[in-house]
């Protein structure tokens, strides 16, 4: 077996083993099941209906305003002041007054005991004034079937048109999303396993193995066997995050919902409370096989191959540099400075891509998704949109070469770092470092 | 046969020079002292030597041919600076660190099983390396430098950190290796080790070598014609009886019982000098001083201070 197999193996397993990895692959999962759940369980409780008290002086709402699951309705003959001298007496949760003259003024007053949410405002206030404007067609003389007839909505089936004359179905939601998602996820992962990278690099330092270690390999095998090993545990809890979150919400959704919320309710709750827009009022038909229908627009084995290229890459690039800043230093609270040229392409890149969603052809989303330092996190945003299969390869060969770049340069300060003890490098002695010889 | 030879290394960091074009050859099946004050280079030459660093110029050959990535597996490493992994358990890292210097799974598992036996150390194999003392981290290192069985084995202070029994365990098995053939280079600040072990030196200031050679030869040329006599008797009449030709360096006297040191000067020799106090006392010892290796790396070090290169061999 090769030393670099070896060194792999043992980053690897040391880490895999750790308590804080076990707990973390499990809690995370929960994490994510729980965060659907609460969802669903929280529509899943009654709620109390609210008594709602109505002074009506116009005369025009008694017994027109329908009780709902939450609203309860009362018109008691009474005045406003009397009413309100004996609201806490009661057990009407809202005062309604509506004015005799609601035609013109168009406002009504609300008391309450306890803040009202937003919806039972907005419900009252909604159920009100759809009620006033029946009045107003019939004062009017207008047909109300007649004018529900004329309403019109449009619908808009965005295509875009290549040279070649082909059509393609762009800017979806669920495309956004999964850039999105999966530009996100890149980030996380960089940060986060790059970060592992140089601290296992600080821990070889500061234990005084790395002189035994690099009697018997080379440094940059070291240092490879490292970035690997640990992209192996990102990518091992990636997967059994995804697959045990799978597990979890089917086997909770089978077993406990299954009388109110079969599976497919969860998934789509999951679906509307990621979706920004409200999927109804675009699409006519708010069901789940229009969603799926969505999914299947996007060809998702190239997104999800495209994805894995870009996550691996991504972090291959930011991975040697930061065990560059490992071997620079002694301890974790030095790394502070040397930390800014890898965190601000990062955060950038971070910011680009929220910019890039809405305006994806632009020359800053280009660029952004060419460039290999900002190209992992910003072109997986860019690409649900259609991306021209030459700027995706170019990217592409862009980030290798940016990667073979890197480890390059890192492995030059790496092998000199390591063996540096005491003092705090400056830029300009990690410089120098890169023309010694090994 | 010499078993490495390095030859006219220099080896240059961005504000100094660490090593100033040092040649040394190690002969086989010796223990070699490489000597020399703090930052004086020892460290980047050992370096050279495993291959962690590359010399600037110079070269180094293994058994005559050019040290390349194959000769790892016949050198074993004891840094001065050395740990091991805090979180792994001892017998998981010993088998990695054997590993890495290419034993395959079987033989690592079976050597390791043979020295932790000989050293008592099968109850550690499942404790993790920080529940272990300085001197069993120590320990588990020197089972993991020479379990390879290397053809030389370069240890940077290897006794540090070990009780006297321990140091003296230690000291059994590097001179057992050396009956099986083994080649040590052997880098410390502990000159009476130096004199206890090793067959030949070198001795580096200033990134430069200013001496090397035989351990016997070195201390020959450094005689000063010195003797320590004892005696019983006058010291009065011991000088007076002394001729021209003898220097009186030191004395001491306890009533009737006296010590001195005398320097032969000229051609005077141990017994002209006998011959002209023997009828003033009673010459109870005498014998030659030899100057101890720490003298020596004393002397020579000041003294390359003011001459620069001063090498004394042959």
């Amino acid at each position: 077996m090769s030393k670099i197999t070896l060194i792999v193996q043992r980053e690897y397993l040391t880490r895999v083993k750790k308590k804080s990895f076990i707990i973390m692959t499990l809690v995370g999962p929960l994490l994510m099941a729980g965060l659907i759940f609460a969802r669903v369980w929280l529509e899943m409780i009654p709620e109390v209906p609210k008594k709602i008290e109505i002074i009506d002086e116009s005369m025009m709402f008694k017994g027109k305003l329908e009780n709902s699951k939450n609203l309860l309705f009362f018109f008691p003959n009474n005045t406003l002041t009397n009413a309100k001298a004996n609201f806490y007496k009661n057990d009407y949760d809202i005062l309604v007054f509506i004015p005799e003259n609601i035609i013109d003024s168009h406002s009504i007053q609300l008391f309450y005991k306890k803040q009202p949410g937003l919806t039972t405002q907005d419900n009252i206030k909604n159920l009100i004034q759809n009620k006033l404007e029946d009045w107003k067609l019939i004062a009017s003389g207008i047909d109300k079937n007649k004018l529900e007839s004329v309403k019109t909505k449009l619908n808009v089936i965005a295509n875009k048109l290549q040279k070649t004359g082909e059509e393609e179905k762009s800017n979806n939601e669920a495309g956004i999303i999964i850039g999105f998602v999966g530009g996100l996820l890149i980030y996380l992962f960089i940060f986060l396993y790059g970060a592992q990278v140089m601290r296992g690099v600080i821990e070889e330092k500061t234990s005084r193995i790395i002189e035994v270690i690099i009697s018997s390999v080379k440094p940059f095998e070291l240092m490879m066997g490292k970035i690997i090993g640990i992209a192996l545990v990102g990518l091992t809890q990636f997967l059994l995050w995804v697959m045990l979150t799978i597990a979890i919400t089917s086997v909770v959704s089978n077993n406990f919902l299954e009388k109110k919320y079969d599976s497919t309710t969860v998934v789509e709750q999951t679906y509307k409370s990621n979706t920004p827009t409200n999927v109804e009022q675009e699409i006519n038909k708010p069901d789940l096989g229009e969603v799926g229908e969505m999914l299947q627009n996007i060809n998702l084995p190239v997104i999800l191959a495209c994805f894995i290229f870009y996550f691996l890459g991504g972090y291959l690039l930011y991975g040697s540099l930061f065990a560059a800043i490992g071997a620079a230093v002694d301890s974790e609270a030095d790394t502070q400075q040397f930390m800014m040229p890898i965190t601000i392409p990062l955060i950038f890149s971070f910011i680009a891509a929220q910019v890039v969603v809405t305006n994806p052809e632009s020359p800053m989303a280009f660029w952004f998704s060419i460039i290999p330092l900002t190209s992992p996190i910003v072109m997986m945003v860019r690409l649900p949109f259609g991306v021209p299969y030459y700027e995706v390869v170019l990217s592409m060969v862009l980030l290798v070469l940016g990667f073979i770049g890197t480890t390059w340069l890192a492995a030059k300060i790496y092998r000199t770092g390591i063996l540096m003890y005491g003092k705090k490098p400056t830029y300009r002695e990690l410089w120098k470092w890169l023309f010694y010889k090994a | 046969m010499d078993i490495l030879t390095a030859n006219n290394i220099v080896k240059k960091y961005a504000n100094h020079t660490a090593l100033d074009d040092v040649s040394i050859s190690i002969p086989e099946k010796s223990i070699f002292g490489l000597l020399g004050p703090n930052g004086a280079g020892k460290t980047s030459l050992i370096r050279v030597i495993n291959q962690i660093t590359g010399p600037d110029s110079g070269e180094v050959l293994f058994n005559g041919a050019k040290l390349s990535q194959n000769h790892i597996a016949h050198i074993g490493y004891l840094p001065e600076e050395r740990g091991l992994y805090k979180k792994m358990e001892v017998g998981e890292q010993a088998m990695y660190l054997a590993r890495l210097k290419g034993l395959s799974k079987n033989d690592a598992t079976a050597k390791l099983k043979y020295w932790f036996e000989k050293f008592e150390m099968e109850s550690w194999w499942k404790k993790k390396v920080e529940e272990l003392s300085k001197g069993m981290q120590q320990k588990v290192q020197f089972i993991v430098t020479i379990l390879h069985e290397p053809k030389l084995l370069i240890l940077d202070e290897p006794f540090s950190g070990f009780d006297p029994i321990n140091a003296n365990l230690i000291k059994n098995e590097i001179l057992e290796l050396k009956q099986k053939g083994v080649t040590i280079i052997f880098s410390t600040h502990n000159m009476a080790s130096v004199e206890e072990l090793c067959d030949h030196i070198a001795l580096i200031n200033k990134s430069k070598k200013i001496l090397d050679g035989n351990v016997k030869d070195i201390k020959k040329a450094h005689r000063t014609n010195t003797y320590e006599i004892e005696f019983t008797g006058n010291l009065m009449g011991f000088t007076n009886a002394m001729w021209a030709g003898y220097e009186l360096i030191e004395k001491s006297q306890e009533g009737e019982y006296c010590k001195v040191k005398v320097k032969l000067q000229g051609s005077n020799t141990p017994n002209s000098l006998l011959q002209s106090v023997l009828p003033s006392v009673q010459i109870n010892s005498l014998r030659e001083v030899v100057p101890s290796m720490n003298d020596i790396f004393i002397t020579n070090v000041n003294s390359s201070i003011n001459h620069p290169i001063g090498n004394l061999t042959e």
